[in-house]
């Protein structure tokens, strides 16, 4: 991770920047009351800011959101806009699920609903494309891919 | 009283408060249109509609009296609030050097002036205090409006305002003290008192006011402003009876609380201040012949041009210890030239002095060019030429190569 510098804005809050891979000066103001901006620097005058950007609460968790978002959220995106009727669905097991502990190929998705799973997100890390060995476990989030009949149908063998 | 000294009376003065009040928000919403502070504006409405100008007040005119001492109140109760303890501290720790050149540099012109008009020193030295002094509120103002509070000279340029407001902790019950006045040894007591009341009342701020805080804290809106805007009125006015000035008390008030309970003050109190505050201001130059204006223009003129420069090459110090290019440096002097609401309360503190009359109108006059100018100097400081030589590229780090 880059460094983050520090600076402390007496009656307004506290700025933090670094400097990017590109070079680039960014960085975020946080206001005493809690409102944001984002700082981008500009690389003619590194001192001042080319723009500001404010964020209300709500926009600052929309970013983070989007800054965050795992590439298995990108990627199943991109399919379902290319191919209509085609849903995606994220199905979380419970520690009561049937399928924890039991493979991927035990429960024989595929085959039940048509649907496929892509991806499990396992402790935040996204394992794309899980082969029939793979095995699931409590607290595991399974991304299926298929029909909304078909998904209801392996949200209902997977929650149950 | 009003309500009770008749309906007639009542609507009268209903109707006087309320056409000057919209007026004043008509002048706020232009000064905004134009990116400018409204406190010229107010001035100028003042020097109007006062005395030697066009409107008499008829009953109103105790009301505005009461609301222009209030707005004193809470203008300095805010000064007292602006900071917590932990930025004070951190000022202090690097914005010596800076503040002290502060001072040398932007107070000197108004003490000289003053002498050299033959005043009284002590009306010279407030005189000092009003040049000295940038505004906060209009500076903290056009920074965020011209979106530069992520600039890098800019905590250079609040670390300032923290120095000053410190200072004026000082300044303010001395000055105070001194002009109530009486014989030498009552006024060492009272500035001895008044010095002892602040260091006692910081110290007890930056080591226990969070347990202060507390007390007041809590319960809902209402309770909390309640408490805090009694609170200050009551230790004001009791400074006020111990000769120590009301205004001191507020700011010792504003001092004292910290933490989450002055995010909380500051939020609730500014709808007020701004209310009383307007009022004041306009109060302030209601009492100012128009003809005193004429009369003192040339040295209001001299004394803004001398420090305006001076405030300038105040900022460009600033903002070079703190690495900024010399774009920046431009910027945190164009920005620091603004003085507004405290050099008016300074020379409103003053009005009771020989020179009191003449000290306000030089004031407003200073006043009126400086929150006009600086605001338009630092907005159009980009386009400022800088000679040659300063305008070379600072090096910036290369990108690492991975």
């Amino acid at each position: 991770m880059a460094d983050v510098r520090e600076t402390k804005l007496p009656g307004v809050g506290v700025r933090h920047e670094f400097t990017t891979d590109d070079g680039r000066v960014i960085g975020v103001l946080v206001h005493h009351d809690g409102r944001r901006e984002i700082l981008v620097y500009d690389s003619d005058d590194p001192d001042a800011c080319s723009s500001v950007v404010g964020l209300s609460a709500n926009d600052t968790r929309t970013v983070t959101e989007l800054l965050g978002a795992s590439r298995v959220t990108e990627a199943v995106a991109a399919v379902q806009q290319e191919i209509e009727g085609l849903a995606i669905e994220w199905i979380e097991l419970t520690p009561s699920s049937p399928a924890s502990g039991a493979t991927i190929g035990d429960g024989m998705y595929r085959t039940r609903t048509g649907s496929s799973i892509v991806a499990v997100i396992r402790d935040g890390q996204s394992i794309p494309a899980p082969g029939p060995e793979f095995g699931l476990l409590s607290g595991d989030v399974v991304v299926g891919v298929g029909t909304s009949e078909g998904l209801a149908m392996m949200r209902e063998l997977i929650r149950r | 009283m009003l309500i009770a000294a008749g309906s007639a009376d009542a609507a009268l003065a209903f109707i006087e408060i309320g056409a000057l009040i919209l007026g004043l928000a008509v002048l706020s919403r232009a000064a905004g249109r134009f990116g400018l502070p409204a406190i010229p504006l107010y001035l100028l409405a003042g020097l109007a509609l006062g005395e030697g100008g066009v409107l008499q007040l008829d009953v109103s005119l105790e009301f505005f009296e009461i609301a222009a001492e209030i707005g004193v109140l809470l203008l300095l109760f805010a000064l007292g609030l602006e900071y917590s303890e932990s930025e004070l501290r951190e000022g202090l720790r690097t914005g010596t050097k800076p503040g002290l050149l502060d001072m040398a540099l932007n107070a000197t012109p108004g003490v000289v002036l003053g002498l050299i008009l033959g005043w009284d020193p002590l009306a010279a030295v407030l005189l000092g205090g009003v040049t000295w002094i940038s505004s906060s509120g209009v500076i903290s103002k056009v920074l965020s409006d011209l979106g530069r509070l992520g600039f890098r000279e800019t905590p250079a340029v609040l670390n300032l305002l923290v120095i000053e407001d410190l200072a004026m902790a000082v300044y303010l019950p001395v000055v105070a003290a001194l002009i109530v006045g009486g014989s030498a040894t009552a006024t060492a007591v009272s500035v001895a008192v008044a010095l002892a009341a602040v260091s006692l009342i910081l110290l007890a701020a930056l080591r226990h006011g969070r347990r202060f805080s507390d007390l007041v804290a809590g319960g809902s809106d209402e309770t909390f402003l309640l408490t805090v805007f009694g609170i200050t009125l009551l230790v004001a006015g009791v400074a006020q009876r111990l000769e120590v000035s009301g205004a001191i008390g507020a700011f010792l008030v504003g001092l004292a609380l910290s933490g989450k309970t002055e995010i909380r003050a500051n939020q609730l109190i500014s709808p007020l201040r701004h209310l009383f505050a307007a009022t004041f201001f306009l109060f302030f130059s209601f009492q100012i012949d128009p003809a005193d204006i004429v009369g003192v223009a040339l040295p209001a003129i001299g004394l803004a041009v001398v420090t305006v420069v001076t405030k300038l090459f105040t900022g460009w110090y600033a903002a070079g210890r703190v690495g900024a290019a010399p774009r920046g440096r431009l910027r945190a002097g164009t920005v620091l030239m603004a003085r507004g609401e405290f050099s008016i309360v300074i020379a409103a503190l003053g009005a009771s002095l020989a020179d009191g009359p003449e000290l306000g109108a030089l004031a407003a006059g200073y006043v009126l060019i400086t929150a006009i100018v600086g605001p338009l100097a630092a907005k159009f400081s980009d386009q400022i030429p800088l000679p040659a030589r300063l305008q070379r590229r600072r090096v910036v780090p290369a990108p690492a190569e991975t």
